[in-house]
C-alpha cells in the first residue's frame, strides 16, 4: 500500500479493516469450525480406539518402532520453528515489512508446537503412564526420569518452547487486546478487559513494552534453534546406520526454518483471501518472503548433499545400504522431496514475477511442507528398517489409526487458528500502524518534518 | 554414595561349531519366561515375542549349500545403547553386568528397541492376555510377571534364576559355584552350544572358553562391549 492511501485512511478505518476477521461469524465459518472439528474428532477416536484396544492397531513392528507418530512429531515441531524465529529475527533485523505478518506467524508457532507436543503421548504404548517422563518434584514416587535420555530433553525443551512462544504471542498482543475491549461490549468487554491486563497507553506502558519484546525477540531465538537441535539429537545420538550423523542438528534446524516459512506464507495468503487483507499483505511482502524461502531452501539443499555426499564417499557398507535401500524402495518419494525441497522452489523463487505471484507462491509453499513431511518420513523409517542386522529388516506402513490421527493433527491445527483469528486480531495492529505513526510528517512551525525516523 | 560392585558378571559363550539350529533354547526361554504365544499373523507381522532367536543363512550355491545358524539373544552389552535412552530409567544396567528391564517403570516409548542394534527387545504389541489358553496358563512361571500390553520385554539371562542360586549361595556364606546356575537356553542346549557363568572369574568354563582364538563378538565395532562371546564356526568346512 502506497503511502498516499495509508494517509488517507482514518484510524478507525485501519482498526475496522485489521480487525474485519473479528466481526460475528459467517455460516461459512460454522461449516469449516465444523467440517474442521468433525475430522479432529474421527483423528480423536482413531486414537482413543488405539488405546482401548493396543498398539496392534498400528502399522509398527520389529524393528521398525517409530513410524508416522514421530514423523508427525518432528514435522509439527519443524513447522513451529519458524513463525516465533521470522517474527523474532525482523524485529531484531527493524524489517518494516515484518509488521502485518508478526501475529499470524506467532500464532501458527504456539498451535503447531501444542500439537508437536501431543505426538510423543500419542505415540507410547502405555500413555496413561506419561507422567513418568515430567520430572516429579516433589517427588513422592521416589523414581527420578532419566536425564541422559534425549527423550527428557524432548520433553523439557518443548514445554520451555510452548512457554516461551505462547508468552511472545501473548505480549506482542497486549496492545491489540486493548484496542478490541475498547471496541466491543458486553461480555466480550469483560473478558478482553482481563486479557489486555489494565492497558493504557501511557507512555511508560510503550517503554517498557518495548524493551520487554526486544528482550523476548533476542531470548526466543536460541530457545527455538535448542528445540530442533534437541529433536534432532533424537536421532543423532543413537547408534542406528542413517541416523548417527553429526549434521543432523543443524540440518534439522534448517529444514525446520524451510517448513516454518513456507507454512507462514501458506497462511499470510489464506488469511489475505479470507479476511480480505489485500492492502496490508502486499505482493512486497509476498517478495521478501519469497526471498527468505529461497535462501532457506539453499541452505536446506546444501545440507542435504552434504549428508548424502559422506554417505556416498565413505561407502561404509551399512550407512550405505541404508541409503539404497531408502532410494529404491521410496524411489517417488524421494524425488518427489528433492523437486518439492530444492529444484522447484530454488528455481522459481529465482523470478521476481513468480515471488510476486500470489497463485504461484501458494503452491510452491504448499509443495515445500510436503515434501518436508516426506523428508521427515525418509529420514525415520528407513533407517530402521535395515538396522545392523540383515536377518531382521523389516519394512513399515502406516495403518488408518495412524493416517486418522495424522487427518486429526492437520484438522486440528486449523481448527484452533480458524477459531484464533475469530477471537484475537489476527493483524497485529500496533505494529502496523506504529510505522504509519513514524511515518507521517508533522508541522513544525512552518516546515514539515519527519516525525521520527523510521528506524527503531 | 557407596558405589555398588559385584563378584559377579554374567556373561555367555556361543560355539557356532556346536549350534544345530534346533530351536530347544527358543522354546525353553519361551516357556521358562512366561513369553507370549503368537498367533501366526502376529509372527508375520513381525511381532513375534521371541527374546532368543536363530538366525538362518545359507551359504554357497545350490548345491553346495551350507545353512549355518547364529543364535541371537540380548548381548548384555557394558555399553548399552537401550540403557541411556530410556527416559524413565526402565532399562537400567545392575551391578552385576546385566541390562534389567523394570516392567512396571516402562511407558512404551521404544527407543530402547530402536537403538539396540541387535534388535533383541521385543515389544508387547498385542495384549496378550489370552495368549495362553487353559491349561496351558497353568505353565506360567510364578517366578516373573506376565508382561501387560505397551511394555517392552527382553532377555534376562534368566534373572530368576541368579537370584535364587545367590539366595542359596548366601545362606551358605560362599560363592556361587561354576555352572550351578545357567539360564534356560543353556540349560536345554543339546549339545552344549551355549555356555553360560561368570566372566568375572577368569578359571570359569566361560572364561576359559572366551579366550579361544574363534572368539568374536557381535557387531564389535559398535563399542557396545557384548557379555557374549560367540566361537566362529564353519570349522575345515569353510565355504
Amino acid at each position: 500500500m502506497s503511502e498516499h492511501e495509508m494517509a488517507a485512511k482514518s484510524a478507525k478505518q485501519l482498526n475496522d479493516e485489521m480487525l474485519s476477521s473479528m466481526r460475528t461469524p459467517t455460516w461459512r465459518w460454522y461449516g469449516l469450525a465444523f467440517f474442521l472439528g468433525a475430522v479432529a474428532a474421527w483423528g480423536l477416536s482413531a486414537f482413543t480406539y488405539q488405546v482401548m484396544t493396543d498398539m496392534s492397531v498400528t502399522g509398527l513392528d520389529r524393528p521398525v518402532m517409530w513410524g508416522l507418530y514421530i514423523v508427525n512429531f518432528v514435522f509439527w515441531v519443524g513447522l513451529s520453528h519458524s513463525g516465533t524465529m521470522v517474527s523474532a529475527i525482523l524485529r531484531l533485523s527493524q524489517a518494516n515489512w515484518r509488521r502485518p505478518i508478526l501475529r499470524a506467524a506467532e500464532a501458527m508457532t504456539v498451535f503447531s508446537i501444542t500439537i508437536a507436543g501431543l505426538f510423543p503421548l500419542i505415540h507410547l504404548g502405555r500413555n496413561w503412564l506419561v507422567y513418568f517422563i515430567f520430572p516429579p518434584y516433589p517427588s513422592q514416587r521416589g523414581l527420578w526420569p532419566n536425564f541422559r535420555s534425549p527423550l527428557l530433553w524432548d520433553a523439557t525443551a518443548i514445554t520451555t518452547y510452548i512457554i516461551g512462544s505462547s508468552l511472545f504471542l501473548y505480549l506482542g498482543m497486549l496492545p491489540d487486546l486493548a484496542v478490541v475491549r475498547d471496541r466491543s461490549s458486553g461480555w466480550r468487554k469483560k473478558i478482553f478487559a482481563i486479557l489486555a491486563m489494565g492497558w493504557r497507553g501511557t507512555a511508560r506502558e510503550w517503554v517498557v513494552f518495548r524493551q520487554t519484546s526486544t528482550l523476548m525477540a533476542a531470548l526466543i531465538i536460541p530457545v527455538a534453534v535448542s528445540v530442533h537441535s534437541i529433536v534432532a539429537w533424537d536421532f543423532a545420538v543413537t547408534v542406528i546406520p542413517g541416523w548417527h550423523s553429526t549434521i543432523f542438528p543443524p540440518y534439522f534446524v534448517i529444514g525446520a526454518i524451510t517448513s516454518g516459512v513456507a507454512a507462514v506464507i501458506t497462511l499470510m495468503i489464506i488469511i489475505r483471501r479470507v479476511f480480505h487483507l489485500e492492502d496490508y499483505l502486499t505482493p512486497q511482502h509476498f517478495d521478501n518472503m519469497g526471498k527468505l524461502l529461497l535462501v532457506i531452501c539453499l541452505l536446506w539443499s546444501y545440507a542435504y548433499f552434504v549428508e548424502v555426499q559422506t554417505t556416498w564417499y565413505a561407502h561404509e557398507p551399512i550407512e550405505w545400504e541404508v541409503f539404497s535401500f531408502m532410494s529404491g524402495k521410496y524411489t517417488p518419494l524421494l524425488i518427489f522431496m528433492l523437486i518439492g525441497n530444492s529444484v522447484l522452489p530454488v528455481t522459481a523463487l529465482c523470478f521476481r514475477k513468480i515471488r510476486r505471484s500470489v497463485k504461484m507462491m501458494l503452491v510452491i509453499t504448499v509443495l515445500v511442507n510436503i515434501a518436508m513431511f516426506i523428508e521427515r518420513f525418509l529420514i525415520i523409517v528407513p533407517s530402521l528398517s535395515h538396522k545392523n542386522m540383515p536377518f531382521i529388516w523389516g519394512t513399515y506402513s502406516p495403518s488408518w489409526v495412524e493416517l486418522s490421527v495424522t487427518a486429526g493433527a492437520f484438522a486440528g491445527f486449523a481448527l484452533l487458528y480458524t477459531l484464533f483469528t475469530k477471537f484475537f486480531p489476527i493483524v497485529a495492529i500496533t505494529d502496523v500502524r506504529e510505522l504509519d505513526v513514524r511515518q507521517a510528517e508533522v508541522r513544525l512551525g512552518r516546515a514539515k518534518l519527519p516525525s521520527i525516523t523510521t528506524k527503531e | 554414595m557407596k558405589k555398588m560392585t559385584s563378584p559377579y558378571k554374567w556373561g555367555m559363550v556361543v560355539d557356532l561349531d556346536r549350534c544345530t539350529g534346533c530351536g530347544a533354547c527358543v522354546v525353553a526361554c519361551q516357556a521358562e519366561n512366561n513369553v507370549a504365544i503368537c498367533a501366526k499373523k502376529e509372527i508375520a507381522q513381525g511381532r513375534d515375542m521371541h527374546w532368543l532367536r536363530i538366525e538362518r543363512f545359507w551359504v554357497g550355491e545350490h548345491p553346495n549349500v551350507r545353512v549355518r545358524f547364529l543364535p541371537v539373544l540380548c548381548q548384555h552389552c557394558h555399553d548399552a545403547p537401550c540403557e541411556p535412552v530410556c527416559p524413565v530409567y526402565a532399562s537400567y544396567h545392575n551391578p552385576d553386568g546385566l541390562n534389567g528391564q523394570v516392567y512396571n517403570r516402562c511407558v512404551g516409548t521404544r527407543y530402547c528397541g530402536n537403538n539396540c542394534p541387535y534388535a533383541v527387545r521385543v515389544f508387547n504389541f498385542y495384549d496378550h492376555e489370552h495368549a495362553w489358553p487353559p491349561p496351558l496358563d497353568n505353565q506360567l512361571s510364578p517366578d516373573i510377571t506376565v508382561r501387560p500390553r505397551g511394555v517392552m520385554e527382553k532377555c534376562t539371562f534368566c534373572i530368576q534364576r541368579i537370584r535364587r542360586a545367590k539366595e542359596e549361595a548366601k545362606a551358605e556364606g560362599r560363592l556361587i559355584r561354576d555352572g550351578e546356575v545357567q539360564p534356560a537356553c543353556a540349560q536345554t542346549c543339546p549339545p552344549e552350544a551355549l555356555v553360560f557363568g561368570n566372566i568375572a572369574d577368569p578359571e570359569s568354563r566361560v572364561s576359559r572358553l572366551s579366550r579361544s582364538p574363534r572368539s568374536f563378538r557381535l557387531l564389535e565395532h559398535l563399542g557396545t562391549h557384548p557379555s557374549i562371546n560367540y566361537l566362529k564356526g564353519g570349522g575345515r568346512e569353510h565355504v
